[in-house]
């Protein structure tokens, strides 16, 4: 624009040059001319100013004082923390009581996680999350939730997020890299505070140790099409269960995902999705009741999942439902060790397992919600003991490594009602009917808080 | 019977031939009538909230971030109004384009003068917004300098129909005009009533129509009363009563009719914006019912 005025201007001079030389005599006329120009100008000035004017007057003589006319002014006063991340703290407790031994929670016929087990007894507290983002430039936007924990088990500082998505993917594209929870499945990439209840379902238990979450890339595509269509799929390094291996090579756990969703009338909401978890399992360990195993081999895990969400025409704040679903299926194969003391046998482990969870939450009025779940698995495992160590017996190894079910399918029944005073807190209540052991009922129950502090997060369907 | 109607709706599922260029996005129903006047027939507009729903309380639903992927230009109130929701659309729409910063990303809030700036922020104050009072809506000369700059900004979407947006928003600024001069006419007897509030969400029409706001039914904004706020309110009013109570449509009224009926106050559902009720189905409709629902229950 600078340039091009800029040569509109030396034009314009070289031109007028020999003008100006030849009409020199004629200056009396160039000025009566400006004057007329100046004279034109003034009076269109004049003009625009008793239009202001009027303006002004028509604004401030309406009814009483309206907002004035003035914008905002857009930018403050820069200070050193002007640009610090939108930080938000989650802070969890609970009490927790269990009739049967929480040591001897064993879920027959799964190798489960160590992380996995049971919360704590008594009061606890859990984990103290403590989440910052913001834009890192116009590229990019970064999110870390770091997670505190100090319990019974022990205390420690664990990252439980860090991840980096780019901003400027054209095409519906998404990416994503760094460590975050996986997006297979429906409630694996929600944070534990954003559940409905305080536990995870038992197919998450057993199959993905709670909530599956691994360091690595994600690549995304939302279609462009009137329905939500959302497919991806995720290369991960395996470093957490159920791969079990540190191997810390991408690709030794891929992921793909397909989502599909929408509206149907103002009231209701739904979402459905395919998953599969292709892991490449590299001296995966496991404790059990009466020895440590560690499994190398195949584990695939498909899951389908849905969620549907009523709300009276769209207005949650008064009542509102969601159901919600997950069917899980893992395919397990490979050979699998087997250590109690001194004796080590080795099995042939082939494993078809599948579980499902189904729930739903009623916001019956505003604040209060209550739910029901019901929890199933089963496993259909074959063991063949290829060398038999120390042991005794074939059946002491194959009871001993915990994937013999021995007919028994653990179910579980939860019941809970929370109070939301505001967006930022809940207390909740929760019962379980816990047949997870093949001998044993145990009746589980838990009062527990979730506090937000800082920034307002935003939370996914 | 069966066959035209599977026909009718097999017609309706066709791709339509692309008469409308720009997809806009609009948060709020008000922004999207707005729009649909600033661009006819240039644009095609879908809003992401209805008149029943409360906007600071939407699920980032599947069906929004499928829309707001095919948005061209995003119109929302801002000032943090969609703080619970908006971030996450944008973030997972895949949609570079109507990004904040970006010519497709608008913001009604930064046209207007916000009222209610909290001097200090806290939580315990109730659900308080940094930036002020979010419901500017309420004030048509807050909409008229919304419009100037939306019909800007679709001249800079959509360059090539400049000159239509122009002849658009001269015609409804022309129209808005008469509007607000005819409303400020008949309204002219309600100022100085004194109402009582569901939620601080009437601050910038009392403040155009010279309303007093006496007071407020949610303790504070986003807390619902207990029985004891709404006792005391009723104690209140029965020193020194009110003209009128007012809620909005979208707002459970319980709270508002219990407090009419024991004092008497007439209660008035107010619609808030387009689709707060069947009859409002664009912003000239929205000030007209809303006028005349202070006026019959003022007589």
């Amino acid at each position: 624009m600078n340039y091009r005025l800029t040569a509109a201007a030396v034009l314009l001079w070289t031109a007028a040059q020999p003008l100006l030389a030849a009409e020199v005599p004629d200056s009396a006329l160039l000025r009566s001319e400006l004057e007329r120009i100046r004279q034109e100008y003034e009076t269109q000035v004049r003009a625009l100013e008793s239009r202001i004017e009027a303006l002004e007057q028509r604004e401030s003589g309406t009814a009483t004082g309206t907002a004035t006319a003035a914008p905002v002014p857009t930018g403050g006063a820069v200070t050193g923390n002007a640009f610090n991340p939108a930080l938000s703290m989650v802070l969890q407790g609970a009490v927790n009581g269990y009739t049967a031994d929480p040591d001897s929670y064993t879920l027959p016929g799964f190798q489960t996680d160590d992380e996995a087990g049971l919360a704590p007894e008594g009061l606890t507290l859990g984990e103290t999350e403590l989440t910052a983002s913001a834009n890192v430039d116009h590229l990019f936007y970064a999110e870390t939730t770091i997670a505190l924990h100090d319990d019974a088990e022990g205390s420690g500082v664990e990252v439980e997020e860090a991840f980096v998505d780019p901003q400027v993917l054209p095409a519906g594209l998404g990416a994503r890299f760094g460590r975050f929870y996986s997006a297979v499945g429906y409630l694996n990439s929600f944070h534990t505070h954003a559940w409905d209840f305080h536990d995870a379902p038992l197919a998450y238990r057993a199959m993905l140790g709670n909530q599956y979450r691994d360091d690595g890339v994600r690549l995304n595509w939302i279609a462009p099409i009137d329905l939500y269509l959302n497919l991806g799929a995720e290369l991960l390094a395996g470093n957490s269960f159920p791969a079990g291996g540190s191997t810390h090579t991408p690709g030794n756990v891929y992921s793909l995902f397909a989502n599909i969703g929408g509206d149907i009338g103002d009231s209701h909401a739904w979402q459905a999705g395919l998953s599969t978890l292709q892991v490449d399992v590299d001296a995966r360990a496991s404790s059990g009741s009466a020895g440590d195993s560690v499994f190398t081999g195949n584990s695939d895990l498909y899951i389908a999942d849905f969620v549907w969400k009523w709300a009276p025409h769209g207005n949650a704040t008064q009542q509102n439902f969601k159901l919600q679903g997950e069917l899980l299926y893992r395919d397990e194969d490979g050979p699998l060790q087997y250590t109690s003391g001194v004796d080590q046998a080795q099995l042939a482990y082939s494993g078809h397992q599948y579980g499902y969870y189904l729930q739903g939450v009623y916001q019956f009025m505003p604040r209060w919600r209550t739910g029901l779940r019901y929890d199933r698995l089963s496993a259909n495992n074959r063991l063949l003991v290829t060398n038999l160590g120390g042991f005794a017996s074939a059946q002491d190894v194959i009871d001993g490594s915990g994937l013999n079910d021995a007919g028994h399918r653990p179910e579980r029944w939860s019941l809970m009602l929370d109070w939301t005073p505001s967006e930022f807190s809940r207390l909740r209540a929760q019962y379980n009917r816990d047949d997870s052991r093949a001998t044993q009922t145990d009746q589980q129950w838990s009062l527990q808080y979730i506090m937000s502090l800082g920034a307002h997060g935003a939370h996914a369907f | 019977m069966m066959m035209p109607r599977i026909l009718m709706t097999l017609l309706l599922l066709l791709p339509l031939p692309a008469l409308a260029v720009v997809n806009v996005f609009a948060c709020e129903p008000e922004w999207a009538s707005l729009a649909q006047e600033l661009g006819g027939e240039l644009v095609s507009v879908t809003s992401a909230t209805t008149g029943l729903q409360d906007p600071h309380h939407i699920q980032a639903r599947p069906s929004l971030i499928a829309r707001m992927r095919k948005a061209d230009l995003v119109v929302c109130t801002g000032a943090e109004l969609e703080t619970g929701w908006l971030p996450l659309l944008l973030r997972r729409s895949g949609n570079p384009g109507v990004q904040p910063g970006k010519p497709g990303y608008f913001e009604a809030a930064s046209a207007v003068v916000l009222m209610e700036k909290p001097d200090k922020l806290d939580r315990a104050a109730g659900d308080v917004h940094a930036q002020g009072n979010p419901h500017i809506q309420t004030n048509p000369h807050n909409v008229a300098r919304v419009a100037e700059q939306l019909a800007a900004r679709l001249a800079i979407i959509d360059a090539v129909h400049a000159d239509q947006y122009a002849s658009l928003y001269r015609d409804f600024q022309a129209r808005w005009s008469a509007a607000m001069t005819r409303w400020e006419q008949q309204a002219a007897g309600l100022q100085g009533l004194h109402v009582v509030v569901q939620h601080a969400e009437w601050v910038y029409f009392n403040a155009w129509l010279g309303l007093q706001q006496v007071a407020n039914i949610e303790p504070a904004p986003g807390v619902p009363p207990s029985s004891a706020d709404l006792q005391a309110l009723l104690t209140q009013l029965k020193g020194t009563p009110a003209g009128l109570i007012l809620h909005s449509a979208y707002q459970d009224g319980r709270s508002a009719q219990w407090l009419g009926e024991r004092t008497g106050i007439p209660v008035v559902e107010l619609p808030f914006t387009v689709g707060g009720n069947a009859q409002i189905t664009d912003l000239f409709s929205l000030f007209d019912a809303t006028i005349q629902a202070l006026l019959a229950a003022q007589s």
